[in-house]
């Protein structure tokens, strides 16, 4: 009796500190943006809507929000596409060595990270004259996520009869026919996950993103929060709270709008 | 006509379409992921810089690079902090923490379950370097917010623990996956079993060392692997300390970026990069290892991603 109470309290107060630990820093995110001085938390915040004025002045912030959309978006579109296009094939079509090539990838992916392939990512980019361009992020982003993506899409397709298929095959539609008008709607809430993950990548990425971008007209979101500093070199925790919270809000809102539209459960990686 | 085989080509798209749409992906694929981890071998040969001489024509050293870094007490400090890292946020932290919520959540959770978890995956959700410099405002200065709150004036966190602040930052931000997987876990283990150990007077360690571990070896195996491998390559705590003060946070992947890009020694760094690929291959293998034969959702979707 006395160890269910002693276990009880435990537990409480073990949730407690858990739920104080995860949630003060989202109120500090949530308040500090209409704070005046969001260092000093002692003092009741002074409510202001003056940080995000500064923010609408700050000459790349809304530039680099359009950058992220554009790096994120490129590399969702491109990596739906062609990984839709490869699962299809390698899951209607006997190619030979398919499973060893499938299990290759997808040991390549985890091992070739940014940390690993740091040097060589950096070469490229200046040798093919991708640095400071949005498709030098996209295509190296891409190339990161598309193995993971085939094999979670092949996962999907396999799922779905092919009897559809061999109908529309009999009335004369071709395989990109199919693809597009067949097999797509069947595996939306695939590509759906598939297209949220790489978005998201994208948009919390920092690494490739900050050794590819020199021009700060170009750089993303998730780089610009690092140059938000004064002219003395403090950072601006005005600007940078602000910030955060208005990029945050785009990767939240699509979460929970993909999850409740295709009701993909929260499965292990994915989120970047 | 030859009969398509076992899975009825039924979409018509025969082996020569078939390698047609798999090809651009592999090219984008062989480009930037094969080509790079092949070319990192070959540059961690070289005495290849960013600038000066060595850049214009970079010449084989052979293992002068490795030979180099392993005599470099600045390598072997990094290695060490990261073991430290790694161990303290994701195997202790991560995985510790994820599992004992996990448990109590389910064992005493009752209405406020799905509000903690709420709350926790919110934080796996939010953009990793919004999560950096949410942390790096807590814990800037002595009258940082935190300190501020936990009336503790004078901890400089990110000055004099800068190990310490990276560790609770890639706690706060990395626990709910291990939560959700260990969550999914533990539905593989009756509740008629726990009840029984209970009315049999076992304690909770006994419990959990009898009943549970026996169930969920593999899981936990699988969550130690993926955690480990993200928070090994994972470059965001750059965003909190740069590495410093004096290197003393200074994580293998800020080391690589600060040898290779900033000090302008691509070869050195390349070498460094290909110890880290090694180093990520053992991972990868014994995770593909566990993963093999059963292959579900759950399981291949973990490996779509570290948290960037």
């Amino acid at each position: 009796m006395i160890r269910r109470t002693v276990g009880r309290l435990a537990a409480t107060v073990f949730i407690a500190v858990v739920l104080a630990f995860f949630t003060l820093p989202m109120l500090w995110l949530a308040s500090a943006p209409f704070d005046d001085t969001p260092a000093i938390t002692t003092s009741i915040p002074e409510f202001t809507l003056r940080n995000f004025a500064a923010i609408l002045d700050n000459p790349y912030a809304l530039g680099s929000i359009r950058n992220s959309l554009i790096q994120g978006g490129g590399a969702a579109a491109l990596v739906v596409v062609l990984a839709a296009l490869a699962a299809y094939a390698l899951s209607r079509v006997r190619v030979p060595g398919r499973d060893v090539l499938l299990y290759l990838l997808l040991l390549l992916s985890s091992v070739v990270t940014g940390t690993a392939a740091m040097v060589p990512i950096f070469e490229l980019a200046t040798r093919l004259d991708l640095i400071d361009t949005h498709l030098g992020v996209i295509l190296v982003v891409s190339g990161g996520l598309l193995p993971a993506a085939i094999f979670i899409l092949k996962d999907f397709m396999d799922d779905t009869p092919t009897s559809y298929e061999e109908s529309a095959r009999v009335f004369g539609a071709t395989p990109l026919q199919i693809l597009r008008h067949i097999v797509v709607p069947l595996v939306r809430p695939g590509l759906a996950t598939i297209a949220v993950w790489a978005l998201a990548s994208v948009w919390g990425g920092f690494l490739f993103q900050f050794i590819l971008l020199r021009d700060p007209a170009k750089a993303p979101g998730s780089v610009i929060l690092y140059t938000l500093y004064t002219e003395g070199g403090a950072p601006r925790l005005d600007l940078i709270s602000t910030f955060s919270l208005l990029y945050s809000l785009p990767v939240v809102a699509m979460y929970l709008f993909v999850s409740q539209r295709y009701g993909f459960r929260f499965h292990g990686g994915i989120k970047r | 006509m030859a009969r398509p085989t076992s899975a009825a080509d039924a979409a018509g798209l025969g082996q020569g379409r078939a390698i047609a749409f798999v090809l651009p992906a592999l090219a984008l694929i062989a480009v930037f992921l094969v080509f790079p981890a092949l070319w990192t071998i070959y540059l961690g040969l070289t005495d290849y810089r960013l600038t000066g001489l060595a850049a214009a024509d970079p010449q084989l050293v052979g293992t002068d690079n490795y030979t180099g870094a392993l005599g470099d007490p600045r390598f072997l400090s990094s290695l060490w902090l990261t073991l430290l890292y790694v161990g303290g946020s994701a195997v202790i932290g991560q995985a510790g923490l994820g599992f004992a919520l996990a448990w109590v959540l389910r064992t005493r959770g009752g209405p406020l379950r799905r509000a903690v978890e709420g709350v926790v995956l919110l934080s796996w959700i939010l953009p990793s370097t919004v999560v950096g410099f949410l942390w790096f405002a807590l814990l800037d200065r002595d009258d940082g917010t935190l300190n501020a709150l936990l009336h503790t004036p004078g901890f400089a966190w990110l000055l004099d623990h800068p190990l310490l602040s990276i560790i609770v930052f890639n706690v706060w931000r990395g626990t709910a996956f291990s939560m959700m997987l260990y969550s999914a876990a533990l539905e593989n283990v009756p509740p008629s079993h726990l009840e029984t150990a209970r009315l049999a007077g076992a304690s909770v360690p006994q419990q959990l060392r009898d009943v549970v571990l026996p169930r969920i070896r593999r899981h936990i195996l699988t969550n130690l692997l993926l955690i480990s491998l993200w928070t090994f390559n994972d470059f965001t705590p750059f965003v909190l300390t740069g590495g410093g003060p004096e290197g003393r946070s200074e994580i293998l992947p800020v080391y690589v970026y600060r040898v290779a890009l900033r000090d302008g020694q691509l070869g050195a760094g390349a070498a460094i990069s290909f110890l880290i690929l090694l180093i990520n291959l053992v991972f990868a293998l014994a995770y593909l290892r566990l993963l093999r034969g059963r292959r579900r959702h759950q399981e291949i979707t973990a490996a779509a991603g570290p948290p960037a």
